[in-house]
């Protein structure tokens, strides 16, 4: 059972029989007023969106959902195929359900896969993967302030911003929660 | 060794923080307030409804320097003013830390009308001081801060961007509801707005309005959608501030939350203060607005999820 305390994005509560992911969380309260958990969720069976404003007090069920751990094998027009770590067997999920967890998928990839009544709906993918940079401008000579930022590509084509020192080539640790730069891995 | 880049990249925002911070501080040096500092670790905090404290050991940190600074006010000082870290538990979003700075002023010839006037006073001068323009972008929207700014009732408020009037939404118990998707993303969009005369049951410390007691004198100030301040012309007889306290209580009983001990020094003394007004802003937003900044979380060093 989870509590308003508990939502955030990426959580995945059951909502009239569906399971429903947490797209977009705020908490609002006007000024005197009670606590509002503004949320938007998305339906992980047919993608629906809804938005929903929830009090204190108010509880969710969890979606309930099987994991099974497969590996990620390769990307083809919007699928995404993967392999049963235990029976082989391979399936292959939408690009739409995947949503941001798509941007850290590289192949051979373990990862959560998620079913809703034997049906892969999704993935949970670690909270900090490492990443490749392919595409970056160089470290701008002089700068020295550490305090700027600039585009990176990552192997998979996702796009964030990085501090200056950051040169292609690098393996980067990215927050899967925020989708932000955490550190630099030292090779 | 890891070095902390997101921490470095806040710089330009800290700076500019401290910038507006000493803006704020020679504004009020040269109208004449006191800066005044009171304990941030008090026995109970005023009881509100939906206001909780975070306890620290048998007292609890303050959730606003109010009743501190009135008992300033029943002693004599005044107009005071102060700038001071606030706790309030479970306040966590893209506007909220539950440790925020709270900018609180006072001042004690005057009602909440005025303060209306010192709003648009001092956000002027701090703007100009950071080299801004008579107009601010936030996030996309075009703030302008020349003229009177726009002054609406709830009443009204409720009547131009809900489908049903205030009255209605108390009696169906969605005023917050549609305070917060209906009302407030339209509020301060042009020009910063001041939305006032709540109603009574939404101002436990603040005077009513002489010729209608079904509103409270209290405003807010919005600008780009934000609630940035919360003012009152404050409540004096003690008699009558016991009697809300009183009904705060047993609202907090209901919704089944913890009850704070009455503040019975505050309210022996309270009977010594002037007619005053008073208002607190949240800083940490206005520093958002400033600099265009989406997030609370980019105009402090640390959030909690940092330490």
């Amino acid at each position: 059972m989870y509590t308003v305390a508990d939502l955030r994005k990426g959580l995945k509560i059951t909502l009239d029989g569906d399971p429903y992911i947490v797209i977009a969380f705020d908490f609002a309260k006007p000024g005197k007023g009670q606590a509002l958990y503004r949320t938007k969720m998305r339906n992980m069976i047919n993608g629906t969106i809804l938005d929903r404003t929830y009090r204190s007090g108010e509880t969710f069920e969890p979606a309930s959902l099987e994991e099974r751990t497969m590996q990620f094998l390769y990307k083809e027009d919007n699928a995404y195929h993967f392999m049963d770590n235990k029976n082989y067997e391979q399936i292959l999920i939408n690009e739409d359900a995947l949503g941001d967890t798509k941007n850290y998928l590289i192949d051979n990839l373990q990862a959560d896969v998620l079913l809703f009544r034997d049906k892969a709906i999704g993935v949970n993918v670690p909270n900090f993967v490492n990443l490749r940079v392919v595409k970056t401008d160089p470290w701008a000579k002089g700068d020295t302030s550490g305090s700027d930022s600039k585009p990176a590509t990552v192997e998979t084509g996702y796009v964030l911003r990085v501090p200056p020192f950051i040169e292609e080539g690098e393996l980067i640790t990215i927050d899967t929660r925020t989708g932000e730069y955490s550190t630099r891995v030292k090779s | 060794m890891t070095f902390n880049w997101g921490l470095a990249r806040k710089r330009n925002a800290l700076t500019a923080r401290a910038r507006i911070i000493r803006e704020i501080r020679r504004y009020f040096e040269e109208e004449g307030y006191l800066e005044v500092e009171t304990p941030l670790r008090i026995p109970a905090p005023a009881p509100e409804s939906h206001i909780d404290a975070i306890p620290s050991g048998e007292w609890f940190l303050h959730t606003s320097p109010e009743l501190s600074m009135k008992r300033l006010l029943a002693a004599g000082y005044g107009p005071v003013f102060q700038i001071c870290h606030c706790w309030r538990e479970g306040e966590r979003g893209r506007l909220h830390l539950p440790e925020f700075t709270m900018l609180e002023w006072y001042r004690t010839d005057a009602g909440y009308l005025r303060l209306m006037d010192e709003c648009e006073t001092l956000i002027r001068s701090v703007t100009a001081a950071l080299g801004k323009g008579e107009k601010i972008i936030y996030q996309g929207i075009e703030i302008d801060l020349r003229g009177k700014w726009e002054r609406i009732t709830v009443a009204e408020a409720f009547s131009r961007y809900t489908r049903c009037s205030m009255t209605e939404a108390l009696q169906n118990g969605i005023f917050d509801e549609l305070m917060v998707e209906e009302i407030e993303p339209r509020l301060g969009i042009s020009g910063p707005v001041f939305i006032h005369d709540y109603p009574a049951s939404r101002g436990a410390l603040a005077r009513l309005k002489a010729d209608d007691p079904t509103v409270a004198e209290r405003f807010e100030l919005y600008m780009g959608g934000m609630e940035l301040a919360n003012a009152f012309s404050e409540l004096t007889d003690p008699s009558e501030q016991c009697s809300r306290f009183i009904q705060e209580q047993e609202q907090r009983r209901t919704l089944g939350k913890a009850i704070y001990s009455m503040p019975e020094k505050f309210l022996d003394e309270l009977s010594g203060m002037p007619q005053a007004s008073g208002i607190a802003l949240g800083l940490d937003r206005l520093v958002m607005l400033l600099l265009d900044l989406p997030s609370i979380d980019e105009v402090v060093a640390f959030t909690p999820e940092e330490l």
